[in-house]
């Protein structure tokens, strides 16, 4: 690779503390400190803590910001109230996903309102180059790419909001799922919300870059007694795909619009042009699409992406994610597949390695966390 | 067994070699280096019994949460034995690979296929260089 890996501000402490570290998107990330088990189910029993800081986040800020947006994104943020946080797509001109963000407005203290857009790290300057590209001089708004100036933190688990609220002067229990604030964290001005993307409670955290080390040291101690683990990119994706998170580059792709990838919900065509507009009010209707779906399979043997499914003796799709669950303990997986084999309950078989494994289509999430 | 006295393929089998009743019995498995790389390992598909296989073919498989791997035969010879229990106690492999983590036991019958096996010290410098 010609370009240097880029390093997180956390990268020193992943390194000496037993992380290993792999290419992740430009960026050197770890995959696992412990097992990627072991991480897992910290976040499913306890709280596990996620260095996400490798994740775009752009700012927007002027009167014009949230027009502005609503000419990119599949969803409108100009009805959103400050505080809400919103899962929205960005589509090409044929409707297909160009990535799948989070759009935060927020309200500042200091009297700006603005937009905030998380992306994929393997998407920045994609989105970034398509932002310039679309910029209208109508719309009075400024962008700034905050990646590298600031740390993103994950806390997931039942008890993350516990350990983070040690730090975060906001009460994260009052503040409601899909909602973040400008708050004090630690002595530091930060963002917290009630976002995550493990299946779990919790939140995540955007400090300054040099408090990355001191906040994420603090949240360990004060959950080490309960079994907190910091977690990699790889607990990360078995958590993800337990709660059948669609991932970019697996299951979301320039390849595939949001209906065929169960996300209609984060689709509005009403009253406004967007780029994408005409083409996904045509595909909406449109049948016979190969459409997402959740597969468990008999036996111990994961799907991996790009096996080939079967019903019959019918290739009738292929598999973007799978893995052996840890929670569920048994071999889980997303696929796309024709319509007439996406049915719940469809018996599959997927080939893998050369052998047919039964497979059958399940809902998603594979997981659910239990009630409170 | 000591992992000092065994034999060693570069793609991390180990083989324990013993004489019996005339002809060479070598016991094989994995690496307990090879065991911590993969982590979390949820599947072994074992040998035939009854098999014959050469040096460097692949008589099973391994998968661990996020990756799949072959176990490959580091001798010539027939499969007369196989560790049934460890595909349904994997944690043998992370307890005691050596041991009771042993995967197979081929009769050899071709001697020459050993000689291209490494020594402790060589297969311990090959992981250290990674």
């Amino acid at each position: 690779m010609a370009d240097a890996l880029k390093q997180t501000a956390l990268h020193d402490w992943h390194a000496a503390n037993g992380g290993r570290l792999v290419d992740f998107a430009g960026w050197k990330m770890p995959i696992q400190y412990t097992t990627i088990t072991a991480e897992h189910l910290a976040a499913r029993k306890a709280a596990a803590l996620f260095d996400v800081s490798h994740m775009g986040r752009f700012r927007f800020e002027g009167p014009g910001a949230g027009a502005f947006l609503d000419t990119l994104l599949t969803r409108r943020v100009t009805d959103m109230k400050a505080g809400q946080i919103r899962y929205s797509l960005v589509c090409n001109e044929q409707g297909n996903i160009l990535d799948d963000v989070l759009v935060y407005r927020v309200d500042d203290p200091a009297g700006l309102d603005y937009f905030a857009l998380v992306v994929n790290a393997s998407n920045r300057s994609k989105i970034a180059a398509w932002i310039q590209q679309h910029h209208d001089p109508a719309y009075d708004y400024t962008m700034a790419d905050q990646t590298e100036a600031t740390a993103m933190i994950a806390v997931q688990g039942p008890l993350a909001l516990d350990i983070a609220q040690s730090v975060v002067v906001a009460d994260l229990l009052a503040m409601p799922y899909y909602h973040g604030q400008i708050t004090e964290i630690g002595e530091r001005q930060g963002l917290a919300s009630r976002t995550g993307y493990t299946g779990e409670d919790g939140c995540e955290l955007v400090v300054p870059s040099e408090y990355a080390v001191e906040l994420w040291e603090h949240l360990l101690r004060e959950g080490e007694s309960e079994g907190v683990l910091p977690a990699g990119l790889g607990a990360r994706d078995t958590l993800r795909l337990e709660a059948a998170m669609p991932l970019y580059g697996h299951e979301l792709s320039e390849e595939i619009n949001p209906y065929q990838a169960g996300l209609k919900f984060a689709v509005n065509l009403k009253d406004r042009k967007f780029v994408g507009r005409d083409a996904l009010a045509q595909i909406r209707t449109a049948g016979n699409q190969p459409q997402r779906v959740g597969i468990e399979l008999v036996g111990r043997r994961a799907p991996r992406e790009g096996y080939v499914v079967y019903l019959g003796d019918e290739e009738v799709g292929y598999v973007t994610s799978g893995v052996f669950s840890p929670t569920l303990e048994k071999a889980i997986g997303m696929a796309y597949v024709a319509e007439f084999a996406s049915q719940l309950g469809t018996e599959l078989s997927v080939d893998i390695r050369g052998q047919r494994a039964l497979a059958r289509v399940v809902a998603m999430p594979f997981y659910q966390r239990p009630a409170n | 067994m000591k992992p000092e006295d065994l034999l060693y393929r570069e793609s991390h089998e180990w083989a324990a070699i013993e004489e019996e009743g005339g002809s060479k019995i070598a016991t094989i498995g994995i690496s307990a280096f090879a065991v911590e790389q993969l982590t979390d390992i949820t599947y072994l598909a074992l040998p035939q019994i009854g098999k014959q296989v050469a040096a460097g073919e692949e008589i099973g498989e391994l998968e661990s949460v996020k990756a799949i791997a072959s176990i490959y035969s580091p001798v010539t010879g027939e499969v007369i034995a196989v560790n049934e229990t460890l595909p349904e106690k994997l944690e043998l492999l992370n307890d005691d690979a050596y041991n009771d983590g042993w995967v197979a036991k081929i009769r050899v019958t071709d001697d020459s296929s050993l000689s291209g096996l490494l020594d402790y010290a060589a297969y311990t410098k090959q992981c250290q260089e990674g």
